[in-house]
């Protein structure tokens, strides 16, 4: 014990850069650099290698990061959150049929989403903090539930049309354009790269999520409770509240990343973002998230959610892969993760 | 309320299933002065302590604490730290993925007007605080990269920073070390002085004549008295500790119950280590002996013990067991080779809590058997029958879950595991904590009773009380290594000064 | 009053009460829409086959059952859930069909190897599965959940890869019978019962049922009493992973093809409802398969029910979610708690009545 008391200032520092953790948000980011870097490569005659490409990852993946963000939240606190797809699909078949068939209007559609994202997420909540059930039952239980619900809602293959709501196909189809990184199409016309609303508010999302971990008590206790419960507890902080805001976090982030998904896919069916939730914890594991609780941080989780945008797009651009791929990719490189942060811990173990 | 005091217990009264563990307590703490609160493993001290800080409930008696109206009734540590109540545990409560600075201020971070953490203010706050306090951190860096030391400084000057007027240190000074343990006391008197009631728990002796005021002894959940630090000398306050079973314990050792240096060889460990619990060590123990290994908490006994056993395996050294060169790597071959641990934490790593005293009671045995020669009920109700009897474990019957039971009768419980495979070397770690005096007593004997038949034990125990009147032989361990042998005429005041690490190490 | 605590003590209770429930509501369903109300036990013969709802269950059942099997232990021995059966489902029946139709994938009369050959390469498929998640849990101490949550997503897109994206079907009659009939009697009953019977006979004659609940109630205590508590804990992985390939076989023979897309899907919920129906704490411990196995026919009850009601099978889900939090939140402690006061409260009550009677 006492050889390990008292260290130089210097020895400290080094162990800091050399933490494990960081090492995994380091092979995080080499790792999409890499990918990026060898389907530009390969692809490049696909047109893999423009700018435009990039935007279309962040566009089709504007839903997951929000999506994301929560999960990362919740794993925070050492728990987890399988609900996230079926709540996508749930709020897409909302979104979709509510439009079609109620005849409400986009925005009133949009706050009745999030209010049952809400609520979904309060209960979710209160079962994991204050009923103290295994969050993976909990959500589990929530993810056949919003799934089920899909179909009460109903079991058609819908679609939002320009005809059915001229507000949200507007909002879907509004495109923020980049003054740079253009590329000339067949006739020579001068296509400047574009982005979509889902993106802006998927990156807004990010930044507030970064933040609130940062700057706020809400953020840090989530990171307290994620490092000793009982320690969490005995500083005074509220644990079973705190993880109850982490699964209301979670669903409200969902609920707004169903909106972006929405916008990205126009439709609506029952088996509609079957795995994200899969995709979501591979995004945070990738990014760096401990399992555990405790570690992790949003920016991690958007290079994780870049990597499984980047396997997808490789796939499809390759056109002959089967769609199976991606899924099996991602669960291979959470796979590589999660052992890597296993044996990172155990080595820590073995170093006390 | 007195002049002067900040805290008063009165009638303190409090009972787990089966055992009184308070019994009408009365505790007075004063202004400005350190107060140590002694007993032995199961007096009652934290059971008092947690009803203080709200984490258990007790049922009779009342609290005043000095500046609040009327008795307080506290039901968690945060309402107690809301009345000026803060405590200090032996393992650190605090967040290792977390920052020094934030492990200081969460919960109460200073916030800028957009009700966000001023990060800045409580790093600067943070720093200012752990300098007044002479620690010598950088704030900014998360806790894990500390020693347990500074952790447990860190802890101290997170509870001194609320503005508390009753400070509880329970076991701070387990992990530290001497210039560490006197840095502690350092800041301990400049409280004092500022005004602060410190409750001392500790069971180091020395360090409460070093720093305290005035001790309040508590004995099998009864108050024995509260003395001023000069009215009470040691050998008085071990007395006071110890109760009149002090005396009961002399006479267990039979005549002629010496060692066995030419009886034959059971262990023989040349060089054995477990990378950063136990240095390498030599060891030897003959038939039917009792060893005992002294050290302080932490020295490295249970994990000497725990290499032989296998329960961590040995990295280094020769392992000889009745003069045959043996590996050991998980416990089951320990097992086949005759030995058996009963290990300190009864609850982690002893009982099978949910499953019934018969099954318990048979699992080592069956487990040498393997899994596929499944000994017949008939048998097994036999053995559970024969020691239940032999070791009068006080039980419903032989189906009841062992978690019912009472922490003697549990202990029992895994003494007739082992018994149940007639062991030639078995370990006893800490077999009497927190178990009441009688049940100690026949513990004891029985260890005398054992090494008669023929069997070897090591016997690893806190009180060196106990050790003198059962063993043969002592270890003596010190940070993690073995120093020293200690044979032929054992007293308290060799053992001591072994442990101290004297010159007279046998 | 002390009988009925008596009664909702007993180990069996919750699964049998739940059966008891789901029968009630079939024979009022059945009254209610003018059928006599024991319709529900009617076992007939048509077409040369046994027919009649209960056979109906047990013979529907019988995946859930077998499942329940293996996640009964896994559940005991690592305090977690194996949600990869339905998966390894899948991708087991993808590797036996593509196996048995051989080239002539994806439509195939003949078989190209002996139904054996594809029958033991989908159990030692599950076997794979099963040491992957074993080694992941038991060896590098994953939760479980998370470590079987791999298999989960990457099972299902194997298989689909196994078949090239498509449904292969078998449509041979030896296949065939493995999910059809002997005789006249369905074959998934004989599996499941042998399946059970060969558990139950090891459980019994050898010491594993004991192993596997200390290592679930105490690891570490286990160990130093000489029980390897990670390799139990891998073998109940890998058995798992077993029960979890027979029942995509019986799946896959029942519709003579590997769907990939919909053999075994949401059945690791059922699986897991029916160790929780069985009384059977999820935090691991104490198990009773014998509870289980009620609990899984008891879903399928459940279910049979429902469809008969006329619930979507994909809205049956909402239900089932329902019960699973309706049961575990029961069991959580803080309701326990709450009740245990209530009914201590009322206890003090009722005695200072009489005491204020006296």
């Amino acid at each position: 014990m006492t050889s390990t008391t008292e260290k130089p200032a210097g020895a400290l520092k080094e162990r800091r850069q050399m933490n494990g953790n960081t090492v995994l948000l380091l092979i995080t980011i080499i790792l999409f650099f890499v990918l990026y870097a060898a389907g530009c490569a390969v692809y490049a005659g696909k047109g893999f290698a423009t700018v435009q490409t990039f935007l279309n990852i962040l566009r089709s993946k504007a839903g997951l990061l929000c999506v994301t963000c929560g999960m990362t939240c919740v794993m925070l606190t050492g728990g987890i959150d399988i609900s996230v797809g079926s709540l996508v699909a749930m709020d897409c078949m909302l979104l979709s049929y509510g439009m079609a068939n109620w005849g409400l209007s986009a925005p009133v559609m949009c706050l009745m989403v999030l209010g049952i994202g809400v609520l979904f997420g309060l209960f979710q909540g209160y079962c994991v903090g204050y009923l103290n059930i295994q969050p993976f039952i909990v959500t589990m239980a929530g993810m056949f539930f919003a799934r089920g619900m899909t179909a009460v809602i109903s079991t058609d293959q819908l679609s939002i049309t320009a005809d059915i709501n001229q507000t949200f196909y507007n909002w879907a189809n509004y495109r923020i354009y980049l003054p740079f990184g253009g590329t000339l199409n067949r006739k020579g016309v001068m296509i400047m790269p574009y982005f979509g609303i889902g993106v802006v508010i998927s990156l807004v999302v990010l930044v507030v999520i970064f933040l609130m971990l940062r700057y706020t008590k809400f953020g840090r206790s989530l990171y307290a409770v994620g490092g000793s419960e009982q320690s969490a507890a005995m500083m005074g902080l509220n644990v079973k509240k705190t993880k109850l805001k982490a699964y209301l976090l979670s669903s409200f982030l969902c609920s707004i990343g169903g909106i972006c998904y929405c916008m990205n896919t126009m439709s609506a069916s029952v088996s509609q973002a079957t795995g994200l939730e899969m995709d979501a914890i591979a995004s945070s594991v990738i990014g760096g998230t401990l399992l555990t609780g405790g570690v992790g941080n949003v920016i991690g989780s958007f290079f994780g959610v870049l990597i499984n945008g980047t396997i997808s797009t490789i796939v499809q651009t390759n056109g002959k892969l089967a769609s199976s791929w991606p899924n099996i990719l991602t669960a291979a490189l959470l796979c590589f993760f999660i052992v890597l942060q296993s044996i990172f811990a155990l080595i820590r173990e073995r170093k006390k | 309320m007195e002049d002067g005091v900040v805290l008063t217990m009165r009638g303190i009264s409090m009972t787990f299933p089966g055992v009184k563990a308070l019994d009408n307590v009365d505790f007075t703490l004063r202004k400005g002065e350190i107060h140590a609160l002694m007993g032995e493993n199961g007096a009652g001290k934290s059971t008092l302590i947690k009803c203080l800080t709200g984490i258990n409930d007790f049922e009779a008696g009342e609290i005043h604490v000095d500046g609040v109206e009327g008795p307080v009734k506290n039901h968690s540590t945060s309402d107690a730290q809301k009345v000026g109540v803060s405590t200090v545990y032996q393992e650190v409560n605090l967040c290792p993925n977390l920052s020094v600075a934030e492990n200081l201020y969460i919960g109460r971070e200073p916030l800028t007007p957009m009700h966000t953490i001023d990060r800045r203010a409580m790093n600067r706050k943070a720093k200012e605080l752990t300098e007044r306090l002479k620690i010598n951190v950088d704030v900014t860096q998360n806790l894990e990269n500390y020693s347990l030391a500074i952790q447990q400084m860190i802890a101290i000057a997170r509870a001194v920073d609320m503005e508390c007027k009753v400070l509880i240190l329970d076991e701070p000074t387990s992990s530290l070390d001497d210039s560490e343990v006197e840095k502690l006391f350092g800041m301990m008197r400049d409280l004092k002085a500022q005004g602060v009631g410190i409750i001392f728990v500790t069971h180091f002796l020395e360090q409460v004549y070093a720093v305290c005021d005035r001790i309040t002894v508590l004995r099998n959940g009864q108050l024995v008295g509260e003395y001023p630090i000069a009215e009470l000398p040691r050998v008085k306050l071990v007395a006071a500790m110890m109760g009149k079973d002090f005396d009961d314990l002399a006479e267990i050792k039979p005549e002629g119950f010496e060692a066995h240096a030419d009886a034959p060889v059971v262990i023989d460990a040349k060089g054995l280590s477990h990378k950063g619990t136990i240095k390498p060590f030599d060891l030897v123990l003959h038939k039917g002996e009792v060893i005992g290994l002294t050290g302080l908490l932490g020295s490295g006994r249970s994990e000497l013990a725990r290499t032989i056993y296998g329960a961590d395996k040995a990295q280094t050294g020769t392992l000889k067991v009745k003069g045959e060169e043996v590996k050991i790597s998980h416990p089951i071959g320990a097992i086949h080779l005759g030995m058996g641990l009963l290990p300190d934490d009864r609850k982690a790593e002893g009982i099978i809590g949910d499953l019934s005293v018969r099954e318990n009671i048979i699992l080592a045995l069956q487990a040498r058997q393997g899994m596929f020669k499944q000994m017949s009920r008939a048998k097994q109700e036999e053995l559970a029958d024969k020691y239940i009897d032999i070791l009068q474990i006080k039980t419903a019957s032989k189906e009841t879950p062992v978690s019912q039971l009472s922490g003697g009768n549990q202990q029992k419980v895994i003494l007739a595991r082992w018994l149940a495979t007639d062991p030639d070397f078995l370990i006893l770690d800490e077999p009497t904590r927190g178990i009441d005096v009688g049940t100690k007593t026949e513990i004891q004997k029985l260890i005398i009773q054992l090494a008669g038949e023929g069997k070897s034990i090591m016997f690893i125990s806190s009180e060196i009380e106990e050790m003198l009147r059962t063993c043969n032989r002592m270890a003596v361990l010190r940070d993690g290594a073995k120093v020293g042998e200690l044979d032929g005429d054992l007293t308290q005041e060799r053992v001591m000064a072994a442990i101290a690490g004297g010159a007279d190490n046998g | 009053m002390d009988k009925l605590k008596k009664l909702t003590k007993m180990k069996l209770f919750l699964p049998v009460f739940c059966m008891f429930l789901v029968l009630c509501v079939n024979m009022i369903y059945d009254a209610s829409t003018g059928k006599p109300f024991y319709s529900f036990f009617q076992v007939g013969i048509t077409n040369g086959l046994l027919s009649g709802r209960l056979v109906n269950i047990l013979n529907r059942g019988s995946e859930v059952a077998i499942l329940a099997i293996g996640m009964t232990l896994v559940v005991s021995a690592s305090a977690g859930t194996d949600i990869s059966v339905g998966s390894v489902m899948a991708l087991c029946a993808a590797v036996c069909c593509r196996l048995l139709a051989g080239a002539a994938a994806p439509k195939a009369t003949e078989l190209a190897v002996p139904l054996i050959v594809g029958v033991l390469a989908a159990i030692g498929m599950g076997c794979i599965c099963g040491a992957f998640n074993g080694g992941l849990v038991a060896y590098l101490g994953i939760q479980p959940m998370v470590a079987t949550l791999i298999l989960w997503t990457a099972a299902r897109a194997i298989g689909l890869l196994v078949c090239d994206n498509l449904i292969v079907y078998v449509r041979n009659d030896t296949f065939g019978m493995i999910g059809g009939f002997v005789g006249f009697f369905p074959t998934p009953i004989i599996i499941a019962a042998v399946c059970i019977l060969v558990v139950s006979i090891v459980l019994k004659k050898s010491a594993m049922g004991m192993y596997v609940q200390s290592v679930g109630i105490n690891k570490s205590a286990s160990r130093i009493a000489g029980l390897n508590s990670k390799r139990m804990i891998f073998i109940c992985y890998l058995l798992c992973g077993v029960c979890a390939a027979i029942a995509g076989v019986v799946a896959a023979s029942r519709i003579t093809s590997a769907d990939s897309n919909n053999i075994g899907l949401n059945l690791e919920l059922d699986a897991i409802l029916a160790v929780a129906i069985g009384g059977n704490s999820l935090g691991g411990g104490k198990f009773n398969l014998a509870g289980s196995i009620i609990g899984a026919y008891t879903i399928q009850a459940i279910t049979t029910t429902m469809y008969n009601m006329g619930v979507s099978s994909a809205v049956a889900p909402v239900f089932k979610a329902v019960v699973v939090i309706i049961i575990v939140a029961i069991q959580a402690p803080p309701v326990k708690a709450f009740f245990r006061k209530r009914s201590a409260k009322r206890a003090s009550l009722k005695s200072g009545k009489e005491a204020a009677a006296a």
